[in-house]
């Protein structure tokens, strides 16, 4: 399973990585392959606040529905419109063209503070 | 007698092949003290005997047929071409469940799907699910739908003239959770919609037959933030503009007076219908039309996160069985009578309620309380509208519903209803005999 | 093989012609009134066919559906049994069909006597103290429980209690009913033998709990050994205990659930009680309780007095959980069925149930691995894990081959690759040598040629479906 080594995970398998000043979020290749093909993706409004760890959206494959939290605190400053009408980019791109949403940090700390790539590769069970 | 094949030879057979003794030791979990010596109940008995005894309980009962039947209140005494049991009744469709297995349940899928597009058309949705327990309980679950999808706003508005049993369901359903409810009288565009109201309910028509536009009442909901419920009688919008046209969110209606026979109050069919925009926050089951690998068209339960088996304590309802069987009467009954045949139905329901009411309007005492109404109207009656249904009971004739039974205070208030059942000369008996009650 | 429709069924829309119609009305003898410009329908989307069309269109749909008439359909936990012919007769009475519910009490003695007698026989089955059957199905009268519950917690003042414990292997409904009634849920989980591990449930007892639900025997096919110790530390901490009486069918007379300890229950009528399914429902709830909670049930319920019957709400109730009284066309199939087991017949439905499971087992566990060895009662779990590449899911395609409906698969969640197996009472052992033959080929299959299970089923009206596309682009409704 490939790990983004830009990125910060959580153990329930979302990533944060920089871009520029903001943050995006979004679920790690091990994620999304568990979960199967991805048939639907709720987000939050741009705009909202959101706590580390707080539910921001649900994530949903044909037989399975997952909450999805973040990673960081931050506002939400843009949301994926590509990845609500086409979710499948998840399963194909969730480093990438699978992004889910785009938040401004409010503590730039929390951050280091997530599983690095290697930690998060050892809690899936990979080297 | 207990429907059981295998015979003590083949029984011990069996046994044999677990490696029991007894039948006995395949109960040894059960704590010995636990093991009951039988039960306080008679012993079984034949079918001829069953049958007698069900049947001396049936033929107690008073039936429609037999009366001159003027009572509705929720419950629509209404012709059921007899294409719609005998298909109904059939045995792959009377005992199949739930379609888990797609590829030998194309049967029930495709007439869900063929029952949600017809049901969605006359509400004027753009989805109905496959079935609520009654609309009681379908406008209690559209309740709950509505307050959640309008996070931090906890007020409900309800018509006081609401059927007074769903006021009560919805009171069960939303018992635990705050949210206040506010009863509102007259016009639902009048209603005091405020920034806190999640959605605003109007019955259409009301309990007392009266019907109001739900347009502006719809718009100024949408204006503050609320949703638009409509309590729809189904028939109904074969003849006036649908919910759905006038702006309503969600809707939710009676789906027994198209198909399902009145057994005492169930199983009828709950009806619910909603927009594309709250589809994923609706409860039941929902079934989607797609392809199997070689391109062929077929149907499968969709959009199934939403309920109990995969979300559990998150799921939108714990709705899981629901009234299969009353959503495929009601699929064959739209079937069968189709436009024409149900749009004629809706309109001689209609004429026959007018000029009954017409015929009573005249009547000295009586006087007609509802203003526009479709098939039941309410009536002043010059006296206890209770004495009058006793009184007419006597010579063949229920007039209708009696208030009082709701609301003690309401004693002269008679709730008519005249379908296409009704003829021409019971009306004008009807009419004869309250001119006499009122003396 | 089976022989099913595999032509083709146009939609009702794609088979409507503009004028036709499947119903004569009589001509209207009343003048004509204007309905209100403002309210006026101008259009009507609904199909306009023949009579024979419809007849036709419906029957050739109905072909395409397995069921219980045309074939053995081991649901676990559905308990798909035979529903009795008679039970429709006796539900198609004049009497009750064109009955009222607003008729009034005096008007409809023989209804309400049936419910007071299906009440009383259903309280005694299930060892309580009154019944109420309004409720329409069986998550219905699991919430009506958990109201019930929260309403005897409310009295006591003891509103904190918010914690309702739910066994892992429990269905959904069960936490699903308990979101809807306040409840938070905490799973417990199963231990070694696959009964609720014992250790974890004290540890989670403390001053929150409002109760557990359990179903006994649960979803493993598996009785609860320790069901009057569960129920004892329940009742100890402040809580009450909920039984879930999906699996009813393997204990009545046999064993009285209020007996053990269990407060308020409720029962399945269409599974237990032997009414038809309907391809989803209607079901019947009926949910009892034992002193403690019976004034707290769901109404009216049907109350004898000498003069008659009366439909009263109990003196503490949640209220009404439905219009009217139930879905009452089912209890009538319910008395009748109660009507012709009796108290022999009862224990002989949980006796043959329970054989049948520990039959069917038998064959089978030698080649699907049964996790957990022990007698079942009238089901049991086994896994589909026969051969590297094949799952639960390609095993259930291909019993459609063989002309068996698949057993209830991938539940319980404990259970990995779970095939939830229940024959019930009424298959006899030649069908289930039949079914334990076919799962031994299939399994042969799955090692020796493994896509025939993967393209399986090949013999249904449609192969298998596109689930995916289904749920990314919603086709909810004919768009023609």
């Amino acid at each position: 399973m490939a790990i983004d080594k830009n990125a910060r995970y959580l153990e329930s398998h979302e990533y944060a990585k920089p871009s520029g000043e903001h943050m995006i979020f979004g679920i790690s290749d091990h994620a999304q392959a568990e979960l199967g093909d991805v048939v639907f993706v709720e987000l939050p409004a741009v705009g909202k606040t959101l706590s580390k760890g707080a539910m921001f959206g649900t994530i949903e494959s044909v037989k399975a529905a997952s909450d999805l939290y973040a990673p960081v605190s931050g506002t939400v400053v843009e949301v994926n419109e590509a990845v609500k009408n086409d979710p499948s980019l998840v399963n194909k791109d969730c480093y990438g063209a699978g992004w889910l949403i785009k938040v401004a940090p409010i503590n730039a700390s929390e951050f280091s503070g997530l599983l690095d790539p290697a930690a998060y590769g050892k809690a899936i069970g990979e080297e | 007698m207990p429907f059981v094949p295998n015979t003590d030879a083949e029984r011990a057979e069996m046994l044999r092949a677990v490696g029991a003794s007894s039948v006995e030791e395949l109960f040894s979990d059960i704590p010995e003290h636990l093991h009951i010596k039988g039960l306080d109940l008679p012993d079984g008995i034949s079918e001829i005997e069953a049958l007698n005894e069900v049947d001396s309980l049936a033929e107690r009962n008073v039936q429609t047929k037999k009366m001159d039947w003027f009572l509705g209140a929720g419950a629509y005494y209404d012709y059921i071409p007899a294409a719609v049991p005998a298909l109904a009744g059939r045995g792959e469709f009377l005992t199949a469940y739930t379609p888990y297995q797609p590829e030998v349940s194309q049967g029930t899928l495709q007439a869900i799907f063929e029952y949600q597009s017809m049901a969605a058309k006359l509400l004027g949705m753009s989805v109905v699910n496959a079935s609520h327990y009654d609309g009681a309980t379908a406008l209690a679950e559209a309740v709950l739908m509505a307050w959640k999808a309008r996070d931090g706003r906890n007020r409900i508005l309800l018509p006081r003239e609401l059927h007074p049993e769903y006021a009560q369901v919805i009171e069960t359903y939303c018992t635990s959770f705050d949210i206040e409810f506010v009863r509102y009288g007259g016009a639902p565009e009048n209603a005091p919609i405020d920034d806190k109201t999640a959605a605003i309910v109007i019955a259409y028509p009301n309990f007392s037959g009266e019907i109001y536009p739900v347009k502006k009442a719809a718009d100024r909901a949408h204006e503050a933030g609320a949703l638009c419920i409509v309590q729809a009688d189904p028939l109904m919008c074969a003849l006036m503009k649908s919910p759905g046209e006038q702006g309503a969110d969600i809707v939710t209606a009676e789906g027994q007076s198209l198909g399902n026979p009145l057994n005492f109050g169930g199983p009828y069919l709950g009806i619910m219908g909603t927009t594309d925009a709250l589809v994923r926050r609706m409860p039941g089951r929902i079934v989607g039309e797609t392809k199997d690998k070689n391109g062929k068209r077929g149907f499968v339960l969709t959009l199934s996160t939403r309920e109990q088996h995969i979300r559990r304590e998150k799921a939108v309802s714990n709705i899981c069985s629901n009234q299969g069987l009353s959503m495929l009467q009601t699929c064959i009954y739209l079937a069968t009578l189709g436009k024409q045949g149900l749009r004629e139905i809706a309109r001689q329901s209609y004429d026959k309620a007018h000029y009954a009411a017409e015929l009573i309007g005249g009547i000295p005492g009586y006087s007609v309380r509802s203003s526009q109404f479709f098939r039941e109207f309410l009536v002043e009656t010059p006296r206890a509208a209770a004495q009058i249904v006793r009184a007419l009971g006597q010579r063949g004739i229920v007039p209708g519903f009696a208030l009082s039974r709701y609301y003690p205070d309401r004693r002269n208030e008679l709730l008519i209803c005249v379908t296409e059942m009704n003829t021409r000369t019971q009306i004008e008996r009807l009419a004869a005999a309250l001119r006499e009650a009122s003396r | 093989m089976n022989t099913m429709n595999m032509r083709d069924e146009p939609l009702v829309y794609e088979l409507s012609r503009v004028g036709r119609t499947g119903c004569s009305l009589p001509k209207s003898d009343v003048p004509e009134y204007q309905v209100p410009g403002d309210l006026v329908r101008e259009e009507l989307d609904l199909p306009e066919l023949d009579e024979l069309t419809v007849v036709r269109h419906f029957t050739r749909l109905s072909q395409k559906n397995f069921s219980i008439d045309t074939e053995f359909y081991p649901l676990g936990s559905c308990t798909m049994k035979y529903n009795p012919k008679v039970n429709e007769v006796a539900a198609s009475n004049p009497g009750w069909k064109n009955l009222h519910p607003l008729v009034g009490d005096e008007y409809a003695q023989g209804a309400l006597e049936l419910i007071w007698r299906l009440q009383e026989g259903l309280r005694e089955v299930g060892g309580f103290a009154a019944a109420s059957l309004q409720p329409a199905a069986g998550a219905h009268g699991e919430f009506s429980g958990v109201l019930m519950i929260r309403a005897a917690l409310r009295e006591r003042g003891d509103r904190a209690r918010k914690k309702m414990l739910i066994p892992d292997s429990a269905h959904g409904t069960n936490p699903a009913s308990c979101t809807m009634a306040g409840f938070v849920t905490q799973t417990v989980p199963s231990g070694q033998d696959g009964n609720i591990d014992m250790a974890a449930l004290r540890a989670a007892l403390d001053e929150t709990v409002a109760g557990i639900m359990i179903t006994n025997p649960n979803t493993l096919g598996l009785f609860e050994r320790n069901i009057e110790e569960i129920c004892r530390l329940v009742h100890e901490a402040g809580g009450y205990v909920y039984g879930d009486g999906a699996n009813m069918n393997a204990l009545t007379g046999v064993f009285r659930p209020g007996s053990s300890g269990v407060d308020v229950m409720h029962f399945n009528l269409h599974k237990t009680f032997s009414t038809p399914h309907g391809g989803g429902g209607p079901g019947a709830g009926m949910v009892a309780a034992n002193e403690t909670l019976a004034s707290y049930l769901p109404g009216p319920i049907a109350v004898r007095h000498k003069s008659g019957y009366t439909l009263e709400m109990p003196p503490k109730s949640i209220g009404r959980m439905k219009a009217f009284y139930g879905n009452f066309g089912v209890l009538v199939r319910a008395y009748s069925y109660l009507l012709m087991t009796g108290a022999n017949g009862l224990r002989r439905v949980a006796e043959n149930a329970v054989l049948n499971a520990n039959y069917l087992k038998s064959l089978v566990e030698g080649v699907y691995p049964v996790p957990y060895k022990r007698n079942c009662m009238h089901e049991f779990v086994a896994k589909g894990t026969v051969a590297a590449g094949v799952h639960t899911l390609d095993i259930a395609k291909r019993l459609i081959d063989y002309g068996f409906h698949p057993p209830t698969i991938y539940f319980p969640l404990i259970v990995q690759e779970a095939l939830m197996i229940e024959p019930t009472e009424t298959e006899s052992k030649d069908t289930l040598d039949l079914y334990a033959d076919a799962l031994k080929r299939i399994a042969g299959e799955a090692a020796s040629q493994p896509e025939l299970l993967h393209d399986a089923p090949h013999g249904a009206p449609v192969g298998r479906l596109d689930e995916v596309m289904a749920a990314r682009c919603p086709i909810l409704c004919y768009r023609g």
